[in-house]
């Protein structure tokens, strides 16, 4: 049950673009920053299959210019 | 506890976003993320309080979130005109400290070696015993306190009547020492007044921030997303001059790099070339100032027992051109390594009427051997161009801790001050012995021990018995080397009273369990003269207990309980209210009680229900009555002063032997000496250790790699860090850089305990090192 946060910074004038982008991905929570053009992206997903699946799709964000992991939880469905 | 799987799952993904913004923000100075502290508080029936914030002397303003009895949230204060709701990484995660494992909550007695648990009572009979005793064995001026810019201004306030109005000794200093003191005494020395005149509302109105010496993105984070905020909307300019390459400088429209200690011969380049130029106000000159020399050559303070006077003379404006044809900036560029175009550049900035500018600065300034003199040049450049007590025109020295204005500076917890004047007055010591109700001799008229002096005293023996209170004097001193051996001696009976265990608690003979911050009632004083008041929102665990109280019962053991007749419950107010009256008038008046509890925050002088936000002019200042547009009402003629200071060097610069400049200071994550902030998982896992930083080149010279064992080695000690290249700051080649927080890498074991001769202040940001790898 992966839980990972990220620094994502849009492209030149694509931050709304960006937000929306992540927004309207079910396993994405979107933090963006008030005067700045960084978001934070929180990811959870259930699994290590689908946690490589959920990158893929990041990976083709036309508006994402860089994805830098900050944490990375991993814990057990039990837990 | 049963907790569910939902909310365990929840406090990850808060963990996650912690990480998360505790990393940005130690990346994009004044990143904020206001949203998300709306959107991470808890769901639940909570109920807000409102308090300042307990870390820097930014002063934002607090809302608690307390459920059943705990703090379980912590946002931004949207009433308050400080910070606005806005909170940096530490603010935000402050009440986590809180739940540490290791917190002390009850009394520890060291009996034959061994800490024993002891009831709060009789650790408090100890302790007021051993202090009546050795008063008596060895005088009153055997016993000391040792306070803080974090006590509150109760705390401040009976530690300062019971040494020196009913004890009789001027043993009584503080931390503030070590951030302030030149500050404090570059006011007194100009204005004869203490404290910004200006406030923080000056960030809305200036065109450009000129920041001295003062890395604000990662220090005063919310002051600066503010300065940042005016940058993007309306294009105001921020200017870095450093000797180091922070988040701040990254941040500025302009960085400028000196050789450490040639500010001093930068700032007279400056004024220099505004009276060259012929941009001096030279009717708010003509009508408002004098011209004034000190001595010279006036040593450094390494010696012990060091004494130092000024011998101020005045002198005309033409002595003082002549003096400054020494600073031309041709000749100050050759020995600063700052241009003569950076140089002029500056100038250009302050000397042009239509510009509005405010400075910045605070340890950088102030952690100097000439600190005071610093301080004088500064407002020089002000007072010469009239850009000061005006909106967005000012000097604003900024403050470090939380209440090192309210407490250190205004209640007067150094060795010379009263709660209003200094001890060589004898009004002002009538004035304190009236309302002390204590007899005037009581109070002694000569200052004794500055902080270093203090912890000199400790380790000659003259001392025998030392009292801590908020501070950890054994990281945050300079030379610990020195001042940890001496604290360890037989010959000082050693109190501490702190929240958590620490390096100085470790030589402790009593440990007092003192209460956190929101689990009592008190009063801090920020940067911009703003007295704030919280109530106790929580209760402490165990035998806890506010260190106010704790000075009174340890008073009314010895003897002086007429002097303390406070309540338990309403120790605060009772306090407060006759603290007051040492302030009455419109120069300093102070908000009645039931205001502050109203507001989140109010600026003195109070006067008829309005705060003074832009002091001695007389556009704002009800105090001013001279007749005239500025009244600087602190000198007997209302006039203020400008100092011929000249650029002396530093006393220890590097050579073959230590050829490197060592600079010392903080990083964003950490408060100070990291007691409470190494506490907090999510704080302690960015910045989990300190480390020493190098230049690029110099690294590749010595073939340093990052994260390298790397031994730094001064006349006086040494310490072992890992290597930091091109990761938070850089320092100029020849220079390397080392924050304090960290009591497991000391670097104070290293640095110089060299002071300003007039403020007492140690440089924490120049000595000589070598560095090799090991």
């Amino acid at each position: 049950m992966p839980i990972k946060s990220y620094l994502a910074h849009p492209k030149k004038g694509k931050r709304a673009e960006l937000v929306n982008a992540l927004s309207n991905l079910q396993e994405c929570e979107v933090i963006p920053a008030e005067n700045n053009d960084l978001l934070i992206v929180v990811t959870e997903t259930s699994n290590k299959a689908q946690e490589d699946k959920l990158k893929e799709t990041l990976e083709t964000i036309d508006s994402l210019k860089m994805l830098s992991m900050v944490s990375g939880f991993n814990t057990s469905k039990n837990d | 506890m049963y907790t569910s799987l939902t909310n365990r799952r929840s406090f990850i993904k808060k963990m996650a976003v912690l990480s998360a913004m505790t990393a940005a923000a130690s990346m994009f100075p004044g990143i904020v993320f206001a949203s998300e502290q709306e959107n991470g508080i808890p769901d639940g029936d909570l109920e807000w309080k409102k308090g300042p914030c307990r870390f820097c002397g930014v002063g934002c303003g607090i809302l608690v979130g307390v459920e059943n009895g705990k703090a379980i949230a912590v946002k931004g204060d949207p009433n308050s005109s400080v910070n606005k709701g806005l909170l940096c990484v530490k603010g935000y995660h402050q009440i986590m400290c809180t739940q540490a494992s290791d917190r002390l909550t009850h009394a520890l007695v060291k009996k034959n070696g061994t800490y024993v648990k002891t009831p709060i009572n009789e650790a408090l009979d100890i302790v007021a015993n051993k202090m009546k005793s050795t008063i008596e064995q060895h005088g009153k001026d055997a016993v000391a306190m040792y306070t803080s810019g974090q006590s509150t201004i109760p705390e401040g306030y009976v530690a300062s009547k019971l040494m020196k109005g009913a004890i009789g000794t001027n043993n009584l200093d503080c931390n503030a020492r070590l951030c302030m003191a030149s500050a404090v005494a570059g006011f007194l020395t100009t204005f004869g007044a203490d404290e910004p005149m200006g406030c923080y509302d000056d960030i809305d109105h200036a065109d450009y921030f000129i920041t001295w010496g003062n890395n604000m993105a990662e220090m005063h984070p919310v002051l600066f997303s503010r300065m940042l905020e005016q940058k993007n909307r309306r294009g105001a300019k921020i200017i870095d001059f450093a000797t180091r390459t922070t988040r701040s400088s990254m941040a500025s429209d302009k960085s400028i790099l000196f050789e450490p200690q040639t500010d001093l011969a930068v700032a007279n380049a400056i004024c220099y070339e505004i009276v060259n130029n012929g941009w001096v106000n030279t009717k708010f000159v003509e009508d408002h100032i004098n011209f004034s020399k000190g001595l010279t050559d006036i040593g450094y303070g390494l010696e012990d027992k060091f004494k130092f006077s000024d011998k101020p003379t005045k002198i005309s404006f033409e002595d003082y051109k002549e003096f400054l044809k020494d600073y031309t900036p041709e000749k100050v560029a050759k020995y600063s390594r700052v241009s003569v175009k950076d140089i002029k550049y500056l100038a250009a900035i302050y000397g042009d009427p239509n510009k509005k500018v405010v400075s910045y600065w605070c340890m950088g300034m102030n952690q100097h051997t000439r600190g005071t003199w610093m301080n004088n040049l500064m407002y020089n450049i002000h007072l010469l161009t009239g850009k000061i007590s005006m909106p967005g025109n000012g000097p604003f020295s900024l403050t470090g801790q939380p209440s090192a204005c309210g407490t250190a500076r205004e209640v007067g917890t150094f060795t010379h001050k009263l709660p209003k004047g200094v001890v060589m007055n004898k009004k002002h010591r009538e004035l304190a012995a009236k309302i002390w109700k204590v007899p005037v001799e009581n109070i002694p008229s000569k200052p004794t021990y500055h902080t270093t002096e203090m912890f000199r005293a400790v380790d000659r023996g003259d001392i025998k018995f030392i009292w801590t209170q908020v501070t950890n004097p054994l990281v945050s001193l300079p030379k610990t080397s020195r001042y940890r051996p001496g604290m360890e001696k037989d010959s000082c009976f050693v109190v501490v009273s702190d929240v958590f265990p620490t390096p100085t608690s470790d030589v402790a003979d009593v440990i007092l369990p003192a209460s956190w911050h929101i689990e009592k009632s008190g009063l801090y004083g920020n940067s911009e003269r703003r007295t704030q008041h919280w109530d106790k929102m929580v209760e402490g665990p165990g035998e806890t207990t506010p260190d106010a109280w704790m000075t009174i019962e340890v008073a009314k053991r010895m003897g002086y309980g007429d002097l303390f007749p406070y309540s338990k419950e309403n120790h605060v107010e009772e306090i407060y209210n006759e603290y007051k009256e040492f302030h009455a008038g419109a120069k300093h008046e102070m908000a009645p009680l039931e205001v502050l509890k109203e507001e989140s925050g109010v600026i003195w002088p109070y006067v008829d229900g309005k705060s003074t936000q832009w002091r001695f002019n007389a556009k704002y200042d009800p105090a001013c009555d001279n007749g005239k547009d500025f009244h600087f009402y602190g000198k007997p003629d209302g006039k203020a002063v400008i100092w011929q200071r000249p650029f002396e060097p530093a006393p220890e610069t590097p050579d073959e032997e230590y050829p490197f400049w060592l600079n010392t200071g903080r990083v964003i994550e950490h408060w100070h000496t990291g007691s409470m902030t190494r506490r907090i998982p999510v704080l302690h896992k960015a910045m989990p250790n300190a480390y020493i930083e190098f230049h690029p080149d110099d690294a590749n010279a010595l073939g340093i790699r990052n994260g390298e064992r790397i031994k730094i080695t001064s006349r006086r000690g040494s310490c072992i860090m890992p290597a930091s290249i091109n990761e938070r700051g850089l320092p100029t080649r020849g220079q390397v850089f080392a924050p304090f927080f960290d009591e497991n890498l000391m670097i104070n074991d290293v640095t110089i305990d060299a002071f300003c001769p007039i403020s007492k202040e140690p440089d924490f940001k120049k000595c000589a090192v070598k560095v090799e790898k090991v």
